[in-house]
């Protein structure tokens, strides 16, 4: 019964947010910059949320997330550009089918690459990373460097807002499922995961697959909210900037990634006012952020300084280090 | 056009720019080798090399030779500066954490870069020699110059860790730091003295990179640091011979897809980057350790 | 029939053999102890019967079929877990969720009825968290059951790395030094724990051990290796008067 009480409290709490938010855009209190915000900081808790699964409960390091979610919202937009359906026909199934190819992308990815561990795999996932990205860039079908214009504008606030909801709800529950567990048995101790008598390799790919599908229903959205897409937005760089979303978050804690991609997202949009100063204090946040970690200042320290950790109980596993200990 | 002439000048080529991606690559194997962290920062020191040769040679009239050394001197100061204030404080820390702030002392740098001097591109002054003719081959001096720098650097550099004895400390303390440190090893001193190595030769290859394509940008580095560090993989990351093998294999791939595939196909410039990746991503399901690594089997 | 059968094992590591030509066998329900100096291979020799090292030559039968080229994994289903030398836990997870990570093989719900919380996942769950309680209760881990595995004292993880690999309702269980690193206390209550396994489980167990007090008291059977070759087989009265053994030990020939 206690369980039900606290869905019940978080389904309020996050009603009433969309209400406020919702009221406010309709009042024009937040203009249509901020539900731009609004919504691109969604979107990075999408792909954060999902790189999480991989890096955060499957421990392994993933340099490459911002390819899955090309390749879905690639996918989807080529479906809703030339399918002739109705917008509530044509978007889910577009978003289904570009996270599908995403996770098929992700599988075929995988079953190699996961062959790897720690670093290797990192710079193996940033190889396959810059091939998505450098394939689209050359094929005809998605125009090349000019990139797609013209997308259908069917991603909003509230779209987006409900589909960051149930996506982060599926995570929360898949976690505390039996994949879930054998998934956070593999980064504590793949050997002895092994001698219980679970195939690693297919729990890390699963892990790895379900991670791009999300990305990819991620692309998806951006696709549609953005409406032009070109291949440069999916560089190397964006996949730093999901994988600082999930470090800083504590890795392994879905509510600690959520709130980091909150933070980073204002923090971006603070910096806006100091214009070609913003990446400098951006950098300098970020390397503070790291030492202060570093020496035990973390935002599960905070959350528990506010007493919010035990609501939200979320977290896994806090400091892990990556390949070999030591 | 005489097919084998083509491939050998664009062997050159590749020696040429591989060699610059070695001496890049020899930076972020030494440091991963004692410390485990992918220096992202370290194709930004090698423009911070270039830019600080380029204010030597523009607003102060020295010659390229002494720009070169202060160039060296001031990234060996900076490298080390960034290891004491950014990357000690994470030491025992997970070592994603200090990836993360790696990349964030790369972007400081691209950044700081940028207001202070711009982020269009500028000419650097680069040497008008005539290029030597022999048969068919054009051999510019530039190319002379950066092959037989960075070969003679490796050779010191390779000198300078077998056989003095902080050399050998380092060695010692890339294989375990903590029995080196039982050894008695300043583990501290060794780490300082690999960012400072590793840093003044990407500062060098910096300059070398800027000559070759006579110009500098704050971001110049990126690209070609993100390049030494595949090279440093496909070598075996952590082991010095493979820094060198793997920058210039790499360098020679590259001037072959562009320079002579191309003429077969014409697309092939495009595509040049995938294929380095695809390379990559092969070496490693071969030989997950890279071309000269050992493959260490878990403790069971 | 013997329940597992090894027939002229061996494993060469490029050039070393830490393990050659090994026969063993064990009837079900033996307790047998492998004993042998440090290094002599005793590990390996697990290492290789759990597939997480694959013998180059000779075969492993278990249960009447061939194991030997089988996966880790695949060898547990046949009927075969461990424990580890340094313990490997699950740390970050609860001493409850050790369990249960074992128990995997046997639920079968889908990811999309665990997300959705269908009936099956509700069943099997309820069922899991029924079985993973019991066997805590066995180990008298149960109080323990939402603690981090790693915040337990170093007996009880041993004896929850036992519990875990019981899960996984095994014909043939190896221990490997479940002992090391324990105090007399420790080791007399592991005694009990084992005797425990044996009684309410009906186990076959292969036991790796250094303190001889423990593997003389408890085993029935003992082989001893060095040099990855077997030197002596018996009783532990016969193994104790056993002047190869002695040699093995005291470093002569």
């Amino acid at each position: 019964m206690k369980n039900k009480n606290k869905s019940l409290i978080i389904l309020g709490s996050l009603l009433l947010t969309y209400l406020f938010l919702m009221i406010g855009l309709s009042l024009g209190m937040i203009n249509s910059y901020f539900s731009g915000v609004i919504v691109a900081i969604l979107i990075n808790v999408i792909m954060a949320s999902s790189l999480t699964l991989v890096t955060g409960y499957l421990g392994e390091l993933v340099l490459g997330h911002a390819g899955f979610m090309a390749v879905g919202a690639y996918t989807s937009a080529l479906i809703t550009m030339n399918l002739d359906l109705s917008a509530a026909l044509e978007f889910p199934i577009a978003l289904l089918c570009g996270g599908a190819f995403a996770a098929f992308i992700g599988i075929l990815i995988g079953i190699p690459a996961l062959r790897l561990r720690g670093d290797y795999l990192g710079i193996i996932t940033l190889g396959f990373g810059e091939i998505i990205r450098i394939v689209l860039n050359n094929l005809k079908v998605t125009n090349g460097a000019k990139g797609l214009s013209g997308i259908p504008s069917y991603s909003n606030f509230t779209v987006t807002f409900f589909v960051t909801i149930v996506i982060v709800t599926a995570f929360y529950l898949l976690i505390k499922s039996r994949h879930g567990r054998a998934i956070i048995a593999i980064r504590e101790n793949e050997i002895a995961t092994d001698c219980v008598g679970i195939c690693t390799f297919y729990y890390k790919t699963f892990a790895f697959a379900i991670a791009a599908f999300f990305a990819g229903i991620g692309g998806g959205l951006y696709a549609h909210y953005l409406q032009v897409l070109s291949p440069s937005s999916f560089g190397f760089l964006n996949s730093i900037e999901y994988l600082i979303i999930v470090v800083l978050g504590g890795m392994g804690s879905l509510s600690g990634t959520i709130i980091a991609a909150i933070v980073l997202g204002v923090l971006n949009e603070v910096l806006r006012a100091f214009s070609e100063y913003r990446m400098l204090i951006y950098s300098l946040v970020l390397i503070s952020m790291m030492v202060c970690k570093a020496k035990g200042i973390t935002v599960g320290l905070i959350l528990d300084k506010l007493g919010l950790k035990n609501k939200l109980k979320f977290r896994g596993k806090q400091n892990i280090s990556i390949g070999k200990e030591g | 056009m005489d097919y084998g002439i083509l491939l050998m000048q664009q062997i050159l080529n590749g020696l040429h720019i591989g060699s610059i991606y070695a001496l890049i690559a020899l930076g972020y194997t030494m440091v991963y080798g004692i410390v485990k962290l992918i220096n992202f920062a370290h194709g930004d020191i090698m423009m911070v090399g270039a830019y600080i040769a380029f204010m030597m040679i523009t607003a102060f009239n020295l010659p390229l030779p002494i720009a070169i050394i202060i160039s060296m001197a001031s990234c060996a100061l900076i490298g080390m500066g960034i290891e004491k204030v950014a990357y000690k404080p994470l030491r025992n820390a997970p070592r994603m954490w200090a990836l993360i702030t790696a990349i964030g002392v790369s972007f400081f740098l691209e950044t700081l870069f940028t207001i202070l001097f711009g982020a269009s591109s500028k000419p650097f002054p680069t040497l008008s020699l005539a290029p030597i003719q022999i048969g068919a081959l054009q051999i510019s001096q530039i190319m002379m110059i950066s092959i037989g720098l960075s070969v003679f650097l490796m050779i010191a550099l390779e000198l300078f860790i077998k056989e003095t004895k902080l050399g050998k400390a380092m060695r010692a303390a890339s294989e375990d730091a903590k029995a080196a440190a039982l050894m008695g090893i300043s583990v501290n001193k060794t780490i300082s003295i690999a960012f400072a190595i590793g840093s003044a030769l990407g500062a060098i290859g910096g300059i070398l990179f800027a000559m070759a394509y006579p110009q500098i940008k704050p971001l110049m580095g990126v690209m070609p640091g993100l390049k030494a560090f595949i090279a440093a993989v496909l070598g075996g990351i952590g082991i010095l011979p493979g820094a060198m093998l793997g920058g210039f294999l790499l360098g020679i791939i590259e001037s072959i897809t562009k320079g002579f595939l191309s003429a077969f196909w014409p697309d092939a410039s495009l595509w040049a980057d995938a294929i380095l990746f695809l390379i990559l991503i092969l070496v490693l399901l071969l030989k997950p350790a890279g071309i000269l690594g050992k493959n260490v089997r878990e403790k069971v | 029939m013997a329940l597992l059968e090894v027939h002229k094992m061996s494993v060469n590591f490029g050039g070393i053999k830490p393990v050659s030509e090994l026969d063993l066998q064990i009837e079900e329900g033996e307790l047998i102890g492998l004993i042998g100096p440090n290094g002599a291979g005793k590990t390996t020799v697990f290492n290789l019967l759990t597939g997480v090292y694959t013998p180059t030559e000779g075969s492993i039968t278990f249960n009447g079929e061939r194991i030997d080229r089988l996966k880790t994994h695949q060898i547990v289903k046949k009927g075969i877990t461990r424990t580890f030398q340094n313990i490997r836990l699950f740390k970050q997870m609860t001493v409850i969720d050790n369990v249960k990570v074992a128990f995997n093989n046997r639920l079968k719900y889908s990811p999309l009825e665990g997300i959705l919380h269908l009936p099956r996942y509700k069943k099997e769950e309820a069922w899991l968290e029924e079985e993973a309680m019991k066997l805590l209760k066995i180990f008298e881990l149960d109080k323990y059951a939402y603690e981090l595995s790693m915040n337990l004292p170093y007996g009880k993880q041993r004896k929850l790395e036992i519990a875990r690999a019981l899960a996984g309702s095994p014909k043939l269980l190896l221990l490997d030094e479940p002992a090391a690193g324990m105090n007399p206390n420790e080791t007399n209550e592991l005694m009990q724990t084992i005797k425990l396994i044996r009684d309410q489980f009906n186990m076959t167990i292969l036991l790796i051990e250094h303190d001889m007090n423990l593997v003389m008291s408890i085993c029935e059977r003992l082989v001893v290796i060095d040099y990855g070759m077997v030197i002596a087989r018996g009783t532990p009265s016969e193994i104790q008067n056993n002047e190869k053994v002695i040699g093995a030990y005291l470093g002569q020939a």
